[in-house]
C-alpha cells in the first residue's frame, strides 16, 4: 500500500502542476497536455503503469480492509475509536471509496473522451484543444460541487495516507519534517485542485 | 458511588456470551477498578452466582495480566495505566460502565473477561531472544560500551508488559506494537544485532501466521499502551524488516 | 533425622570451586534421558529451566500465570547486587558476602552466602549478553546505585523495573529452549501435590486452571521455584496469585520448612487507604537514596496534617523529625529494611503518623530536587540561585531516575509527589524463611530441590535490598544446574518414569477429594473472608513486633479459623472449569496451616533478629537484641500431622569467616 500510495502521490503532484498552469496560461497548459497526450513513453509505458498502480492500490486496499475487519469476528459492544485515533486513519476505506468513485467520474469526463478521440475515432491531432475541453467540463455547477467534495475526501485520505506510507516504509510518521510535508501536501494539493475547478467555473 | 455495570459473561470458549447488567453500590473513589470488581464478585459469591472471571495478578501495573476493555477503551479511560491501576475516581456516580474482554480472533475468550494470549508467547518463541548460552562464560558486562541514547531507547522498548492492549485497541487487531517493541529492544543493542535479520523475519512470520490484522498506522495502540511504547518502534521494525528482506 | 547441610570442606573462598570439581556429572547423552520438572517460572525457575534445558535435560516447566513472563519477579523494582566493583569504591566478593551475612543478622549459612557473592558478578555479564537493558552512564558503561545496609554502590538497575527486565531476560532464554523443544511449557497449571516413589521425588499432580483437569507429570527430579509466602498476610506487595502451596505440599510430604517466621516488612510502601484494599504497592527502596524520611516533631502538627488542616510543605526544617538520620547517623535513610520499618512503626505508634489512619510517614524529595537542580544548573551554566530553574532541573533528574515510580504513586494516591512529599508505610514484601535446603539446594526429600525465594538459604533473618534478584538468578543460572547433576548422576539407568503407578494414583485421588470437598461444602463464607481474617491475625500478632501472649493467641485463633474454614467455606462454580475461587480456596487452605507454624516458630525464637522482633528481647533504646548463645541456628520444621505437632530440628550455624557482632548502623 505504501509504495503504490507514494507512487500515486507523486503522480498527483505532477497532475496538479500541469493543471494549475491552466489558471495562468492557456498555451502552456495546452503544450503540456499535448506532450502528455502524444508522447509514446507517457502514453504506452507510464500510463499503463499508473493504471496498474491505481488498480493495485484499491484492490489491495479492499483486501487489507477485509482481512483487518475479519480479524476480530466478535465485535465490541462498545468501542471508542475516536478516543485514540483520528477519523481519517480509521476510515481510509470510506475516503478511499469516495475517491475511487470520483475517479470513475473523472475517467468518464476526461480519460474516456480522450481515449475515444485518439485511439477509437482517430480524430486529427489538435495541440490546442485541451484547454477548451477542460474549461467546458467545469461549466456545470453540480459537477464542480461533486469535484470539490471529492477533493475534500482526497484530502482526508492523504492526511493519514501520506505520513502513514512513510511509517510503513520505516520512517517514523511523527518525524517533524515528514509530518509538515505530508500535511502541507494533503491539504494543499486537494485545495489547489478545488481552486482550479472553481476558477474555471467562475470564468466560464 | 453507585454504578451500573454491563459485563461480558461467557461460560467457556465454546459457548456464546452476552452482556449482563449488574448494579453496585457503596464504591469508594479510592478503590482501584479491580477492587470494585472484587466487591462485585464477593456479592455474587455470597448469592451463589459464579463470580466474574478476569485475569489479574500483580495489581501494580507490571505483570500485564489484567486485560479489560472498559467503556470502549483498553484499560479504560485513563492513560498510561493498566486496568489494575485505574481508579474509580475516574468515574462518576451513576455511570454505566461497559466491561468487555480484550477482543481479537487471536485472543479467544477462555471465560468471561479472561482471554488466551498465548499467541504472544509463540511470537517470542520464534525469535524473541539473543542466542547466548546461560553458562555465565560470557565476556565482562562492561566490555561493550553502549551509547546511552541507544541503551535508553532499548529500555523504553523493553518496558512492554505484553498485556495485549495494542491488539485489543487496534481496529485491525494488529500486534505490530508488541512485536516491534520486542524486535527493537534487541536490534538497538549491539548484542542483538548479530541475528537481527533473522529475528525480525521470523517474528513477523509468526505474527502473520497467528492471524493478527495488519497495521494501518492509526496510532491507537500507542495512545492506549499502558507503558507508552512509541510508534517509532513500528517504523524501526518496518525498516529492519525491509532491510532483512533485501539482504536475504 | 539429622540435618546434613553438606557444606564442602576447605577455605570459604574455595568451597564452591572445589565442590564443582568434585561433584558427579551426567554425560550429554544421558541428560537427554532425564526429565526435570520446574514449578514456577520467575527469576529462579525461569533461569533454571532455561539452563537445564540448555544442558540437555528435558524440562517441563509449570506456572499458574498465563505466561512465564508474568511471574511476580517482574515486579521487583530497585535493582540487583553484584560484586563488580565498577565504581572502584572498595567492593569485593568478601564485602558483598559480609554485608549480606551482617544484613541478615547472622542467621544465614556462610558457605551459601559466599557462593552467592562469588557468582553475582557472572549474573551481570550473563544478563547483559542476553540483552537486558541496564542503566548506563554517558560513557556507555553500566551505572550503579547504592541500596540500604551497605556502604558501596553495587546495585545494577534498569530504572524502576529491574525485575521486569531480568525476568524478560530469563524468559527469552526460556523461549529459545521452548522453540528447540527442550522445555515443554505448561501455562495456567497449578501444582497440587508432589509424588514420591521409594522416598524420592518423582513427579507432581497438577490442575489445569482452564478446564480443571487433574494431570500427572513424572520426572527424575522436581524443582520448586514458586516464590515466597508473603500473601499469608493477605495484604502484601506480592501478586494476588502468589502462594505457598507448592512449598507447603512438599513440606507435608517430608521437606523441612525453615525459619517460617522470618518475614521482611518493607519500609517504603504506599499506605493502606481502606478496607477494600486488595494489595499493597511497593515504592522501590532506591527512593531512599534521594528521599528523606520524616514525621512532624510535634504531635499537634501530626494531627493537623492528618486532619488536612496543615500541609507537610508548610512545616519548616526544624519542625520536622528526620528520625532515621537522628537515630542512625552513619547509615541515615539507608539503614536496612527491618530497621527502617520498625522505626516507622515506632513513630506512628507514638502518634506521629501523617495520613488519615495515622499509619504513614513522609518520604521527601525536596532537598534532593534542590541538590540535583543546583548540580545541573552549574553544568549548564545557569543561575544556581534561581529557585525556579533549580526546581525544574532537579525535578527532571528525579524524573529520569524514578519517573515510573512517581507516576505510579500519583495514579494510586492522586497526589503529585514532585510537589508534596510521598506518604509511605511498611508492608509485607518478602519471606526469608522457606523450604530448608542443603548446599546443593536439595530439600530433605531426595530429588526435590527448592530455589529462589522458595528456599530459606541466603538471607538469614533479613534480606538486603537488591539481593532477591541476585539470589534467584544465582540459584537458577549458576548453582542448581551444577548441583542437580550430582543427584541425577545416580538416575541415568532409571529410564522413563511411569505415571501409572499406585503412588501417582493415590496422590491424584487425594487431590480430587479435596477439590470435591471444597466445591460441595456450600457453606456461607467466601474464600476472601477467611484470607482477610487470617491476614489480620498474622499482621496484628505476628507482624513487625511480636510477643509471647500475642503469638499464643494467634495460634489459637488460626486453629479455630481453620476449623471454621472447613465448616463454612463456600466455593461457587464447578471443578471442571476456570474457577478462580476454587484455586484461591486451595491456596488459602495451605496458608491456614502455614500461619500456625509461622506463629509457632516466632514463639519458639525468643530472641530478636532481623525482621523478627520479639518485644521481650530489646535494648533500653528499643533496638533489637539478638541471643547468639541460644539461637545461632536455623529452625527446620518437620511436618507431623498438624502444624501444632511439627517437630523442630536445628541446623547450627557456624561462623568461621565472620565474627558475630551486634549489628549497628548508628
Amino acid at each position: 500500500m505504501a509504495i503504490s500510495g507514494i507512487f500515486l502521490i507523486i503522480f498527483l503532484l505532477q497532475h496538479f502542476i500541469i493543471n494549475i498552469t491552466s489558471v495562468f496560461s492557456e498555451s502552456i497548459f495546452n503544450q503540456f497536455s499535448h506532450f502528455m497526450g502524444t508522447n509514446f513513453v507517457v502514453q504506452f509505458i507510464a500510463q499503463p503503469i499508473l493504471i496498474l498502480g491505481v488498480v493495485f492500490h484499491f484492490v489491495m486496499g479492499f483486501v487489507l480492509d477485509f482481512k483487518n475487519r475479519t480479524s476480530r469476528k466478535i465485535k465490541y459492544v462498545k468501542y471508542k475509536g475516536d478516543a485514540n485515533a483520528s477519523w481519517m486513519s480509521r476510515n481510509m476505506i470510506i475516503s478511499g471509496l469516495v475517491v475511487l468513485s470520483f475517479l470513475g467520474l473523472h475517467f468518464y469526463d476526461f480519460w474516456i473522451p480522450e481515449m475515444n478521440y485518439k485511439y477509437v475515432e482517430f480524430l486529427p491531432d489538435d495541440p490546442n484543444r485541451y484547454y477548451d475541453e477542460l474549461t467546458h467540463k467545469f461549466e456545470d455547477l453540480t459537477k464542480v460541487v461533486i469535484y470539490v467534495i471529492s477533493f475534500g475526501f482526497l484530502s482526508l485520505h492523504l492526511l493519514h495516507g501520506f505520513s502513514s506510507s512513510f511509517q510503513s516504509l520505516g520512517l517514523n510518521k511523527y518525524n517533524f519534517l515528514i509530518k509538515i510535508i505530508a500535511n502541507i501536501y494533503a491539504i494543499g494539493i486537494p485545495l489547489g485542485f478545488s481552486f482550479i475547478a472553481i476558477f474555471h467555473y467562475l470564468n466560464s | 458511588m453507585r454504578l451500573k455495570l454491563k459485563i461480558w459473561r461467557q461460560k467457556n470458549s465454546q459457548e456464546k456470551g452476552e452482556m449482563v447488567s449488574y448494579n453496585i453500590e457503596d464504591i469508594s473513589p479510592d478503590m482501584s477498578f479491580l477492587e470494585m470488581m472484587d466487591v462485585l464478585n464477593e456479592q455474587l459469591t455470597l448469592k451463589g452466582v459464579d463470580p466474574v472471571a478476569f485475569d489479574h495478578d500483580c495489581r501494580e501495573g507490571i505483570c500485564g495480566s489484567c486485560s479489560m476493555f472498559i467503556n470502549g477503551e483498553a484499560h479504560g479511560p485513563d492513560r498510561l495505566v493498566t486496568t489494575c491501576q485505574l481508579h474509580m475516581r475516574k468515574f462518576k456516580d451513576g455511570d454505566t460502565i461497559y466491561i468487555e474482554p480484550f477482543r481479537a480472533n487471536t485472543f479467544p475468550v477462555i471465560k468471561d473477561l479472561v482471554v488466551d494470549r498465548s499467541a504472544f508467547d509463540r511470537i517470542q518463541h520464534a525469535g524473541g531472544y539473543i542466542s547466548i548460552n546461560t553458562s555465565g562464560n560470557t565476556q565482562d558486562a562492561n566490555a561493550i560500551p553502549i551509547e546511552k541514547n541507544s541503551a535508553d531507547k532499548a529500555f523504553d522498548a523493553a518496558t512492554c508488559i505484553g498485556c495485549g492492549a495494542c491488539v485489543a485497541t487496534c481496529k485491525n487487531s494488529s500486534a505490530m506494537l508488541f512485536v516491534s517493541a520486542k524486535v527493537s529492544q534487541f536490534s538497538l543493542l549491539p548484542q542483538g544485532k548479530v541475528e537481527a535479520n533473522e529475528r525480525v523475519l521470523n517474528m513477523v512470520k509468526q505474527m502473520d501466521e497467528e492471524g493478527f490484522g495488519n497495521c494501518t498506522n492509526t496510532g491507537a495502540c500507542e495512545v492506549e499502551c499502558p507503558k507508552g511504547i512509541s510508534l517509532e518502534n513500528i517504523a524501526r521494525m518496518n525498516r529492519d524488516f525491509i532491510k532483512a528482506k533485501i539482504s536475504k | 533425622m539429622a540435618l546434613d547441610s553438606k557444606i564442602p570442606n576447605g577455605p570459604i573462598s574455595e568451597k564452591w570451586t572445589n565442590h564443582k570439581n568434585n561433584i558427579k556429572l551426567v554425560s550429554p547423552a544421558n541428560k537427554r534421558q532425564i526429565d526435570v520438572i520446574v514449578v514456577g517460572t520467575g527469576l529462579a525457575g525461569g533461569s533454571a529451566s532455561a539452563t537445564l534445558a540448555e544442558l540437555g535435560y528435558n524440562v517441563k516447566a509449570f506456572c499458574f500465570q498465563d505466561s512465564p513472563r508474568r511471574a511476580h519477579s517482574i515486579a521487583a523494582q530497585g535493582g540487583i547486587n553484584a560484586a563488580k566493583n565498577y565504581q572502584g569504591d572498595g567492593d569485593s566478593v568478601y564485602r558483598l558476602f559480609y554485608d549480606t551475612v551482617k544484613g541478615g543478622d547472622y542467621r544465614s549459612r556462610e558457605a551459601n552466602v559466599y557462593r552467592l557473592a562469588e557468582v553475582s558478578a557472572n549474573i551481570i555479564d550473563q544478563c547483559v549478553a542476553q540483552g537486558v537493558p541496564f542503566a548506563r552512564d554517558y560513557g556507555g558503561l553500566l551505572d550503579n546505585r547504592s541500596f540500604g545496609g551497605v556502604l558501596v554502590s553495587r546495585t545494577f538497575y534498569a530504572k524502576g523495573q529491574t525485575g521486569q527486565q531480568l525476568l524478560l531476560g530469563a524468559y527469552s532464554a526460556m523461549n529459545r529452549q521452548i522453540a528447540r523443544g527442550k522445555i515443554k511449557m505448561y501455562n495456567r497449571h497449578e501444582m497440587m501435590d508432589i509424588v514420591l516413589v521409594d522416598g524420592k521425588a518423582r513427579g507432581i499432580i497438577t490442575r489445569n486452571l482452564i478446564n480443571g483437569k487433574i494431570e500427572r507429570h513424572s520426572a527424575h527430579a522436581v524443582v520448586i521455584a514458586s516464590g515466597g509466602y508473603g500473601n499469608l498476610f493477605y495484604l502484601s506487595t506480592n501478586a494476588m496469585g502468589s502462594n505457598v502451596s507448592a512449598s507447603w505440599k512438599i513440606h507435608k510430604k517430608g521437606a523441612f520448612f525453615a525459619n517460617p517466621c522470618f518475614t521482611q516488612i518493607h519500609p517504603t510502601c504506599i499506605p493502606v487507604s481502606g478496607d477494600h484494599q486488595s494489595k499493597l504497592t511497593l515504592m522501590s527502596e532506591s527512593l531512599r537514596n534521594d528521599g528523606r524520611i520524616w514525621v512532624p516533631k510535634s504531635k499537634s502538627d501530626a494531627i493537623a496534617i492528618r486532619e488536612g488542616r496543615l500541609k507537610p510543605t508548610e512545616l519548616s526544617e526544624d519542625q520536622r523529625d528526620y528520625y532515621l538520620e537522628r537515630r542512625y547517623p552513619a547509615f541515615g535513610n539507608l539503614v536496612p529494611r527491618d530497621v527502617a520499618s520498625r522505626a516507622a512503626k515506632e513513630r506512628c505508634d507514638a502518634g506521629y503518623g501523617v495520613n488519615k489512619t495515622g499509619e504513614a510517614v513522609f518520604l521527601d524529595f525536596a532537598s534532593a530536587i534542590v541538590r540535583y537542580g543546583k548540580e545541573k544548573a552549574l553544568l549548564k551554566g545557569l543561575d544556581q540561585s534561581d529557585d525556579n530553574i533549580v526546581g525544574k532541573l532537579g525535578k527532571e533528574v528525579i524524573k529520569s531516575k524514578y519517573g515510573n515510580l512517581f507516576q505510579m504513586y500519583e495514579k494510586i494516591v492522586d497526589q503529585n509527589p514532585y510537589e508534596t512529599p510521598m506518604m509511605i508505610y511498611p508492608a509485607v514484601h518478602y519471606t526469608m524463611g522457606g523450604v530448608w535446603v542443603d548446599y546443593n539446594l536439595m530439600t530433605t526429600i531426595p530429588g526435590c530441590f527448592a530455589i529462589g525465594e522458595a528456599n530459606f538459604s541466603d538471607h538469614g533473618a533479613n534480606r538486603l535490598g537488591a539481593s532477591a534478584l541476585m539470589q534467584g538468578l544465582a540459584d537458577g543460572y549458576f548453582v542448581l544446574p551444577y548441583t542437580i547433576g550430582d543427584y541425577l548422576a545416580e538416575d541415568i539407568r532409571t529410564g522413563q518414569i511411569s505415571t501409572e503407578t499406585k503412588e501417582f494414583e493415590d496422590a491424584e485421588k487425594s487431590v480430587k477429594e479435596k477439590i470435591k470437598f471444597l466445591i460441595q461444602n456450600k457453606g456461607t463464607k467466601s474464600v476472601d473472608y477467611f484470607h482477610k481474617k487470617l491476614g489480620k491475625i498474622i499482621w496484628n500478632k505476628c507482624g513487625m513486633s511480636r510477643n509471647e501472649k500475642g503469638l499464643k493467641e494467634a495460634i489459637k485463633e488460626i486453629q479455630s479459623l481453620r476449623e471454621d474454614f472447613y465448616k463454612n467455606i463456600s466455593v461457587p462454580g464447578t471443578s471442571d472449569s476456570f474457577n478462580e475461587s476454587l484455586a484461591k480456596a486451595t491456596r488459602v487452605s495451605d496458608f491456614l496451616e502455614l500461619g500456625e507454624l509461622f506463629a509457632k516458630d516466632a514463639l519458639e525464637r525468643t530472641e530478636s533478629c532481623g525482621g523478627h522482633f520479639r518485644e521481650e528481647s530489646q535494648s533500653k533504646e528499643g533496638e533489637a537484641l539478638r541471643d547468639d548463645k541460644n539461637f545461632t541456628f536455623v529452625s527446620a520444621w518437620e511436618s507431623n500431622g498438624s502444624p501444632s505437632n511439627s517437630i523442630l530440628h536445628k541446623e547450627i550455624l557456624n561462623y568461621e569467616n565472620i565474627e558475630l557482632k551486634t549489628r549497628s548502623y548508628k
